[in-house]
């Protein structure tokens, strides 16, 4: 299992530009699959709704935001916003009788197209400026969703979702809906692994690295900006749209509010700016966490006798959130990714460590 | 339709105090900018936080309310250079998007930590700042005094910030801003100069915490304001302190009439309508805003 690097010797360059330089990673990529695609057989229900499908749709809307925030180096403060544009119009496209796929698609184009004209500020603007913006976005979207009946169907109302149906089949069950969200995810997370390696990734690195420099050596960098913004607003909107049909199955403003929006974004930062596997860990961790502290401070305070009020209680998510985006701004901010990625190599020469200096 | 001018003439004189009380809370995003340009996007929960420091002093220490104000001042400053000293230095030299992040994230534990630390068990109390009426009439406008005391103590500080800035440590500061590294070459202690202003900033919000603390009483709400700040910030320019006023008197008075004409209409939320749309119309249009400096960025 350890010293991984045994008898593995590179002697052509082939060799070392394959995919999968040591055999041990693709075996791991192939088990995870496998666990993937079997966990709702070897689970209850109520975990499979609880835990693992929210947890694969909120790492599709990480990668998401990371191809923004992490890959093109763009902030986004609204990007709950985003999502909502695409449930909402997805939703509607629905109940109108478009068919799902078609919706799907709609609701991406929808927000892709909202998100890139108010994208378009990040022609003129960035940094601290696009932050706000994004920011402004965020409020101007929710209050169109509860002051215009016609979009979020009145101030108390709650939109249910159709039944999805994918290719003519129903899509009814627990185990459906979450393999609907699986291959969003799947999708999402091989154009993120992929795009690094082509023209359009490296010329997004290079426009966040400096984007007067990128425009030095030839790279539209307002192009690739409203690229970024294009290809990410469209991930996120199908990502609320899938949300919407397979997490909550009904779509209200509360469900895409600002407190959304910093949850993915400590997702991205804690997880790891640019980093695909960071944001699977990014996403477990922050639904997880407070889960996790709640439990353990309600158990304290009752094991302990001292009182907790509810309102400390609800506290808890954001003092996490806030602390965490720090914490990790501070002291690692490649994020949970490069924890991984230290802990990894460590073990790839294991107990041989003087082998690596 | 005839116009009731006596209502126009309120919703004016009103929205321009809560404006100019705005403002005081994008003092403290201005100061900093200016300072350090770095944007503080934790100014709405050091407001907060002010505000909650004046509520411990004056109901759980029970301290009269003239000292409990500069009590607080002090109080504030120590934690606004605590702030800069603990995170800020550590990411001088970091890109900006990760120094943004990181006050957001500021932001946010502050607004989870300081109400769950005193927690008030879902209420929120008034700040008893006792003012010898709560409302005058003008003619037939009523006009709340709160909001009258939080304009004029706004201006106040105005000047008092346009003077500063003509000082010694004032002169240094402005240095810093301009060039951090030559500031530094001649001598200039850079550190201790942000640190003052991230101090300076919080007493501000002290102050912003105290007075808005009295009109819709201290609870994690209060951090909200930090969306307005930062709009009047923006519309009169991010280093601008006399921006800061003119904007806040100018968002004030287009928010409480737009408030006040087009909630029966739509039903509500206005407000929060014509803030993000100033902001970005004001980042459409001119991202410098109305006084701040055009900055020409180098390679």
């Amino acid at each position: 299992m350890f010293y991984r690097q045994a008898a593995i010797r590179h002697t052509s360059y082939d060799q070392t530009k394959k995919l999968y330089p040591i055999p041990f990673d693709k075996w791991l990529v192939v088990a995870v699959l496998l666990v993937a695609l079997l966990a709702p057989f070897a689970m209850s229900g109520l975990y499979l709704n609880s835990y693992l499908l929210p947890w694969v749709i909120w790492s599709t809307a990480a990668l998401s935001l990371n191809l923004l925030m992490g890959y093109a180096g763009q902030i986004h403060l609204g990007y709950a916003a985003v999502m909502a544009i695409g449930a909402y119009s997805s939703v509607h496209a629905m109940r109108l009788g478009a068919p799902f796929e078609f919706a799907l698609i709609l609701g991406g184009a929808t927000a892709m197209i909202i998100g890139v004209g108010f994208g378009f500020t990040a022609l003129r603007v960035k940094g601290l400026y696009l932050a706000i913006s994004t920011l402004a976005v965020q409020y101007l979207v929710d209050w169109v969703l509860t002051h215009v009946p016609a979009i979020g169907g009145g101030t108390q109302a709650t939109l249910q979702t159709p039944t999805p149906a994918l290719l003519g089949f129903e899509i009814t069950t627990d185990i459906g809906r979450y393999y609907l969200a699986l291959g969003w995810c799947a999708v999402v997370t091989i154009f993120m692994l992929n795009v690094k390696r082509t023209g359009l990734g490296r010329a997004l690195i290079a426009v966040r690295e400096k984007d007067y420099a990128a425009s030095v050596l030839g790279v539209n960098s307002y192009y690739y900006k409203l690229i970024a913004f294009a290809v990410s607003s469209f991930f996120g909107g199908v990502t609320g749209a899938i949300l919407a049909f397979t997490f909550f199955g009904a779509v209200t403003p509360e469900q895409y509010s600002i407190d959304i929006s910093i949850q993915i974004l400590a997702m991205v930062v804690v997880g790891g700016l640019g980093s695909v596997l960071g944001s699977f860990f990014g996403a477990g961790f922050i639904l997880l966490a407070p889960l996790f502290l709640n439990n353990m401070v309600t158990g304290l305070a009752e094991a302990y006798d001292f009182g907790v009020s509810r309102s400390v209680i609800s506290h808890i998510p954001l003092i996490l959130y806030g602390g965490l985006i720090m914490l990790f701004l501070l002291f690692e901010p490649l994020g949970l990714a490069k924890i991984y990625d230290n802990i990894r190599k460590y073990f790839l020469v294991w107990p041989f460590g003087f082998s690596r200096r | 339709m005839d116009l009731d001018w006596w209502y126009i003439g309120e919703l004016v004189v009103n929205g321009a105090n809560a404006g100019l009380m705005y403002s005081l809370v994008a003092l403290g995003i201005v100061l900093i900018y200016k300072a350090s340009g770095v944007a503080n996007l934790a100014q709405g929960a050091l407001v907060m936080t002010g505000g909650y420091v004046v509520l411990a002093l004056a109901y759980d220490a029970g301290l009269p309310m003239w000292l409990v104000i500069p009590l607080s001042m002090v109080i504030l400053f120590f934690f606004g250079m605590g702030i800069e000293r603990i995170a800020l230095r550590r990411m001088a030299g970091q890109p900006l998007i990760m120094i943004i992040m990181l006050t957001l994230g500021l932001e946010i534990l502050l607004r989870g930590i300081v109400p769950a630390v005193w927690d008030r068990g879902g209420e929120s109390p008034i700040i008893p700042l006792t003012l010898p009426a709560d409302s005058i009439f003008i003619g037939d406008m009523l006009i709340n005094t709160s909001y009258l005391l939080g304009g004029v103590i706004a201006i106040f500080l105005v000047i008092l910030f346009v003077y500063f800035f003509r000082t010694r440590i004032g002169v240094v500061s402005r240095a810093v801003s301009d060039d951090p590294v030559a500031a530094w070459s001649v001598g200039i202690s850079v550190e201790r100069s942000i640190a003052l202003s991230w101090g300076l900033a919080a007493v501000v919000s002290a102050i912003a915490g105290a007075l808005w603390g009295s009109i819709q009483g201290v609870d994690w709400t209060l951090s909200l304001l930090l969306l307005k700040a930062v709009a009047v910030a923006i519309l009169g320019g991010l280093d601008s302190i006399i921006g800061a006023i003119l904007a806040g008197f100018m968002l004030g008075i287009a928010e409480n009439l737009a408030a006040g004409f087009l909630d029966d209409i739509v039903g509500g939320g206005t407000k929060e309508l014509v803030v993000a749309s100033v902001i970005l119309l004001t980042i459409l249009i001119r991202p410098h805003g109305m006084f701040g400096r055009e900055d020409i960025e180098r390679i």
